[in-house]
């Protein structure tokens, strides 16, 4: 079983991001179970979504303490969530960033300049499409194709364009980053 | 094809293809996102019903009442305060004999205000004549639904069902659903056409007022109906749905395990998928361990204790307190056992450990079940993972 936490704030798509990919999971043939976890249960206050998935069906539903894997959306969440602690030793953590951080027990931190990229794509911050974009490159298991299929399934007209092509750049942006 | 979704939106879409004729919403959460999904249904011209925002949760239940009572299946949800603000309609509506079918989705009481699961609101309205069914996950819970409406309407029967979903972690969470076709459930679940009905051509009175000759009788009616018509009734149509939709529906309640346990863990909701984890855990360590998970708790299944008679050892597990006595399934599971060993005539019960965990949302891992598992000291109603940090002032 592997196990993803999302840091956001409440508004920025953190529960979306995570339907999405248990989606594209379940397409690709895993069962998957994704639930979110409010603090103040407010726009703007901090909060988690999280995701297991498996090739058996998931039956634990506790809250996520160490993950596989993790999202970072806001980046002053990094610190104050003890984003590191958040994570198995050799996980892997995408963070909406320009700045380096360094890896520490194996814990990869990769930085993503999200925000400005969704920017110049669509004037607006949607950085969780951008993240889940470069996910598909540092996880084997969800395919971009299929996170394609999850996005069709989830917006329509110019909303599902924009989405596409901010995940296309993260996917890009992360393929290169890696190479 | 599956469909990656929330709890609350699955179980909307499924409620719409029960074709409601009129659905009464008040929003509270973990239960929001049921009502407005259904309304953006019937907003989209995709289910044909009367949606009504009523101002509180009692004239929902009241809304629901008066649709049935005209012969319109009706359809509303709720949890926690809401749930409790209904508690006088829904005393009526079983005493009416109208099947309504509400979901509550499980939520802490106030006060302090917590707006996370535990399963403590409908034991408010454990006694009111409601049949209650559990859901351990999302499927279970929208396969629920169906049946419920199919079960509540029956004339043999003629009571309201309450699912209970577990707030959040269900209502929610996200998992792969099934959704059957409107054909098949149009099949499973013909119109609803009840014997009596409120009608100006033909008119009747519902709920007049009854002296003490007559009351008695009307609530063991209810009562005999729910010890003798109902169990079987969902033993039928679990079995009708589980082969029309080819998905098991287990009815009274599921055996985990069971065949060669000793020790066995008496649960219900979603609590009962990490049981089962380190039921299976406990296993492959040659332990014999399994799970009797309640789906229908009210009626209580008569042969729970017979089931458990055998066992050494019963951990039951619940996220409820009957404060000042014991968890609720804790004396129901013990009243059960007496009554089995009593018409058997065994003289020796097996040892009985009542936990109470998750209120107000708390957490239970898998290590905690598992040290459950480990104890041995009687307990009747023991809170799992209490902070003593935390009693400070309280105690």
């Amino acid at each position: 079983m592997k196990e993803v936490i999302i840091f956001a704030r409440a508004g920025q798509g953190a529960i979306t991001s995570a339907q999405i990919l248990g989606s594209a999971l379940v397409k690709t043939g895993f069962y998957a179970y994704a639930f979110p976890h409010f603090g103040a249960a407010r726009m703007g206050a901090p909060m988690n979504a999280f995701l297991r998935y498996d090739e058996k069906v998931i039956r634990l539903r506790t809250r996520i303490k160490t993950a596989d894997y993790a999202m970072v959306v806001d980046e002053t969440l990094f610190e104050s969530q003890n984003v590191l602690d958040s994570l198995k030793n050799n996980s892997f953590c995408l963070i909406n960033s320009q700045k380096t951080y360094s890896n520490t027990n194996g814990k990869k931190i990769i930085s993503l300049p999200a925000n400005k990229i969704s920017q110049e794509i669509t004037g607006r911050m949607f950085a969780n499409t951008v993240l889940l974009g470069a996910f598909c490159v540092i996880n084997n298991d969800v395919k971009i194709d299929l996170l394609y299929e999850a996005m069709k399934e989830r917006f329509k007209g110019k909303v599902l364009d924009l989405n596409l092509k901010l995940a296309k750049e993260g996917y890009n942006f992360a393929k290169n980053l890696l190479k | 094809m599956k469909q990656f979704l929330e709890g609350a939106t699955s179980i909307a879409k499924t409620v719409a293809l029960c074709r409601p004729g009129v659905i009464a919403a008040y929003p509270i959460t973990p239960q929001t996102h049921i009502v407005e999904e259904l309304s953006a249904i019937v907003a989209n011209g995709e289910l044909k019903a009367e949606m009504v925002n009523v101002e509180s949760e009692h004239s929902a239940a009241s809304c629901i009442l008066g649709a049935v009572a005209t012969g319109v299946r009706a359809f509303s949800s709720t949890s926690s305060q809401g749930l409790l603000l209904m508690a006088e309609v829904v005393f009526n509506i079983a005493g009416l004999r109208l099947p309504v079918v509400m979901c509550c989705v499980n939520r802490a009481v106030s006060a302090p205000i917590n707006i996370w699961n535990d399963q403590q609101d409908i034991m408010t309205l454990r006694d009111a004549g409601v049949v209650l069914f559990f859901a351990e996950s999302i499927q279970e819970a929208c396969d629920l639904h169906i049946q419920a409406f199919k079960l509540a309407e029956d004339p043999a029967i003629m009571l309201p069902v309450i699912i209970n979903i577990d707030g959040f972690v269900l209502s929610h969470g996200y998992e792969a659903v099934e959704f059957p076709s409107q054909e098949m459930v149009d099949k499973f679940l013909p119109p609803y056409n009840p014997p009596f009905k409120l009608d100006p051509q033909n008119p009747l009175t519902f709920g007049a007022l009854v002296g003490p000759e007559w009351y008695l009788e009307t609530r063991y009616a209810i009562h005999k109906t729910m010890l003798d018509e109902v169990p079987n009734k969902i033993k039928q149509i679990a079995e009708e749905f589980t082969k029309m939709f080819g998905r098991t529906s287990y009815g009274l309640y599921e055996k985990y395990k069971l065949d060669d346990a000793e020790n066995i863990f008496v649960s219900f909701g979603s609590v009962a998928g990490p049981i089962k984890d380190v039921v299976d855990s406990l296993r492959e360590r040659n332990e014999k361990v399994g799970l009797l998970r309640i789906i229908t708790y009210r009626p209580f299944p008569q042969e729970i204790g017979d089931i458990l008679l055998k066992a050494k050892k019963i951990i039951v597990l619940e996220k409820d307190i009957s404060l000042g006595a014991t968890g609720a399934l804790y004396s129901d599971v013990i009243t059960s056992l007496y009554i089995s060993a009593h018409r058997n005539k065994v003289s020796c019960l097996p040892k009985i450990l009542g936990y109470v965990c998750g209120l107000g949302g708390r957490d239970i891992s898998l290590e905690e079940i598992e040290d459950l598992y480990r104890k041995e000291d009687l307990v009747e109603s023991e809170f799992v993972g209490l902070k003593k940090e935390n009693l400070g002032s309280f105690i």
